[in-house]
C-alpha cells in the first residue's frame, strides 16, 4: 500500500503578513527520513519551520501530519501531535535550570516518559553534568545540546531543526549529527532540518530540498549530495 | 530598659504591619505584571470583589477563614473571565490594557455603587487586642502578618514547585517556544490573570473587618500596591518581597517619628528615588546582574 507520508506540505503561503515569504511551498518527508532544507539566506527556510510548527500563520495551502490536517491548529497543539521543534538561535529558557528546561520538553506528551531524561542524558551528558546551572549560562554549542534535548524529553514522532549548526564548534556539530542520525536509525525518528552547513547536511541528510525565493525549486537524492560542487552552488550567492 | 524594649516592638509591630499590607496589597498586581506585563488598573476592584464576598459569606454565618477564600476564589474567577473577554485580545499593547483595566475598574465601582449602595455593613475586627507596655495592639493584625508571610511561602512553592510554575517561568521567559513545546500558553495567561485577581481578593477578605466597605475601597490599596511593584519591578521574589520589606522599614519609621501622612510621604519619595536609580526596579538589577 502507497504510505501516508510523515509530513505533507502542499501549496504552503505564509509569512509576516503583507507579501508573503512563502510562495507555495510543496514537499514531503517519509516516515524515517531525515530530510534538509537549504537554501540562501532569506529564501524563507525559518518561516517555513514557523509556519510548519504553527508560531506563524499559513495564509494558504495544507500542512498534514500523518494524514492528519495541522494547519489550522495552534501551536501547542500540533506540538502535542509530536512534532518537537528546535528554533533557530535554540532560546532556551535563560533563567531557568537546565533540568527545568528540559521538563518543560515533556509538555510536547503531555506526561512524563519513563527513562526519558536517563536517555537524554546518554546522548548530552553535558546536560547531566550541569543539570543545576541556569541555561543562559551555557556556550552555545551547550545550548543547542539542552534544546534538542528539550523536545527529546517529549518522544516526538519527529523534529525540526532550524539551523542546528549555527555559531557552534565543529566537533559539537559532528556530536549532533550523529545523535540525530543514531536516534534516527534506532527509533525512526523523522528529521526535517534546515541547513547551511555543508558536513552537517553531509553528515545527516538522507534527501535534500532546495529553497529559493520562498519555493522549493529542486530535489537531491543522496547521491546528489556527495556532489559537493553542485551542492555549493545552491548555498553560494 | 523595658520602656525600650517596649519601643521596639511597637517599631516591629508597625514594621510588620506595613510589611503585610504592602505584600498582600501588591502581589497580586506583581504576579499579572511580572508573568504577563499587564498594568492591571482594576487590581483595586479585584480586592474589594474578595471585601465584598468575603464579607456577605462572613455575613450568612460562612466561618471566617472560608469566608475569605471564598472571596479569594470569586475575585479570581472574576479574573479569568475579564482575562477571557478583554485582556485576551490586548497582549501585544501594553499601553490599552491600561486604558482597558482602567474603564472596567470605572464601571465595576460605580456599578457596585448602584447596585449596593455607597456602603455595606462590615463583620467587624475579630480577636480583640492585647496589651504591650500600655499600648494596646491589635491581634488580627498579627494574624494579616502571618497570612502575608504565608502567602509568599505558598506563591514561592507554587512557582518553584509545581507543574504550573514551571510552565509558567517558561512562559514568560520565551512565550514563543513554550507554545511551540506543547505548552497552552493562553491558558498560562488566564490562569496567571486569575492567581493575580485571586491574591488581589485575598487582600481584600483578609482586610475587610478592618476597614469600611464602600465600592471605592480598593483605592486604598492602590498607592502601596504601585509603589511596591515599582520598586521592586518584575519579580515577585526577588522583586516584591525586598521592597516590601525595605518600604516598610520606611514607613513604620516615619510613621512611628513623624506620623501617618509622613509614612505616605516617604513611600512615595522612595520610589521616586528608585525609580531615578533602578528603572527596572530591585529585581532588574539582580536579573540583569546575574545576566
Amino acid at each position: 500500500m502507497p504510505d501516508t507520508p510523515l509530513l505533507q506540505v502542499t501549496g504552503l503561503n505564509g509569512g509576516y503578513g503583507g507579501k508573503p515569504v512563502l510562495q507555495g511551498v510543496d514537499f514531503h518527508v517519509n516516515e524515517g527520513e531525515i530530510v534538509a532544507i537549504i537554501g540562501r539566506n532569506g529564501v524563507g527556510k525559518s518561516t517555513l519551520m514557523k509556519t510548519l510548527i504553527g508560531l506563524l500563520p499559513n495564509q494558504r495551502g495544507t500542512v498534514h501530519l500523518r494524514g492528519q490536517q495541522i494547519d489550522n491548529l495552534s501551536a501547542h497543539r500540533r506540538a502535542r501531535l509530536g512534532i518537537g521543534y528546535v528554533p533557530q538561535g535554540r532560546d532556551v529558557f535563560p533563567r531557568m535550570t537546565v533540568l527545568e528546561n528540559l521538563l518543560v520538553g515533556q509538555s510536547i506528551s503531555g506526561r512524563k516518559i519513563d527513562g526519558m531524561l536517563e536517555q537524554v542524558h546518554g546522548h548530552f551528558p553535558i546536560l547531566q553534568e550541569r543539570a543545576s546551572q541556569r541555561a543562559g549560562t551555557l556556550s552555545g554549542g551547550q545550548q543547542q545540546q539542552l534544546a534538542i534535548g528539550r523536545v527529546l524529553m517529549g518522544g516526538p514522532s519527529m523534529v525540526l531543526l532550524d539551523e542546528p549548526s549555527e555559531g557552534i564548534q565543529p566537533n559539537i556539530v559532528q556530536g549532533i549529527a550523529r545523535i540525530m542520525v543514531d536516534l534516527n536509525a534506532r527509533t525512526g525518528l523523522g528529521v526535517v532540518f534546515v541547513e547551511q552547513n555543508l558536513d552537517m547536511i553531509r553528515a545527516m541528510a538522507q534527501r535534500c530540498y532546495v529553497m529559493d525565493k520562498g519555493r522549493i525549486t529542486a530535489s537531491l537524492t543522496r547521491a546528489d549530495l556527495d556532489d559537493q560542487d553542485r551542492l555549493r552552488s545552491y548555498l553560494s550567492v | 530598659m523595658v520602656d525600650s524594649l517596649n519601643l521596639v516592638f511597637s517599631f516591629l509591630y508597625q514594621f510588620g504591619d506595613a510589611f503585610a499590607f504592602l505584600v498582600l496589597s501588591a502581589c497580586g498586581l506583581a504576579v499579572i505584571f511580572g508573568m504577563m506585563g499587564v498594568i492591571n488598573l482594576a487590581h483595586g476592584e479585584f480586592i474589594m470583589c474578595g471585601a465584598y464576598v468575603s464579607t456577605r459569606a462572613a455575613h450568612a454565618g460562612v466561618p471566617m477563614p472560608l469566608a475569605i477564600l471564598l472571596g479569594a476564589a470569586c475575585a479570581g474567577i472574576a479574573g479569568m473571565i475579564v482575562e477571557l473577554l478583554v485582556i485576551r485580545r490586548l497582549y501585544q499593547r501594553p499601553l490599552d490594557t491600561i486604558v482597558a483595566t482602567w474603564g472596567i475598574s470605572m464601571i465595576v465601582t460605580q456599578g457596585m455603587l448602584i447596585l449596593l449602595g455607597p456602603s455595606m455593613q462590615g463583620v467587624g475586627t475579630p480577636f480583640g487586642s492585647f496589651v504591650v507596655g500600655g499600648y494596646s495592639y491589635s491581634v488580627y493584625r498579627i494574624i494579616l502578618m502571618l497570612s502575608a508571610v504565608a502567602t509568599l511561602a505558598v506563591l514561592w512553592l507554587m512557582f518553584t514547585r509545581t507543574r504550573f510554575g514551571l510552565l509558567s517561568r517558561a512562559t514568560i521567559q520565551v512565550p514563543h517556544v513554550a507554545e511551540a513545546l506543547g505548552v497552552n500558553t493562553n491558558l498560562v495567561y488566564s490562569v496567571t490573570f486569575g492567581l493575580g485577581a485571586a491574591l488581589a481578593g485575598l487582600a481584600g477578605g483578609l482586610y475587610a473587618p478592618t476597614m469600611t466597605l464602600v465600592p471605592t475601597m480598593g483605592a486604598s490599596f492602590m498607592v502601596e500596591a504601585f509603589v511596591t511593584v515599582v520598586v521592586g519591578g518584575a519579580d515577585i521574589f526577588l522583586g516584591t518581597a525586598p521592597a516590601a520589606l525595605i518600604l516598610a522599614v520606611i514607613k513604620a519609621g516615619l510613621t512611628s517619628w513623624q506620623g501617618q501622612l509622613a509614612g505616605q510621604i516617604g513611600l512615595l519619595i522612595a520610589v521616586i528615588i528608585v525609580i531615578r536609580i533602578l528603572p527596572r526596579g530591585i529585581s532588574g538589577k539582580i536579573l540583569r546582574e546575574r545576566g
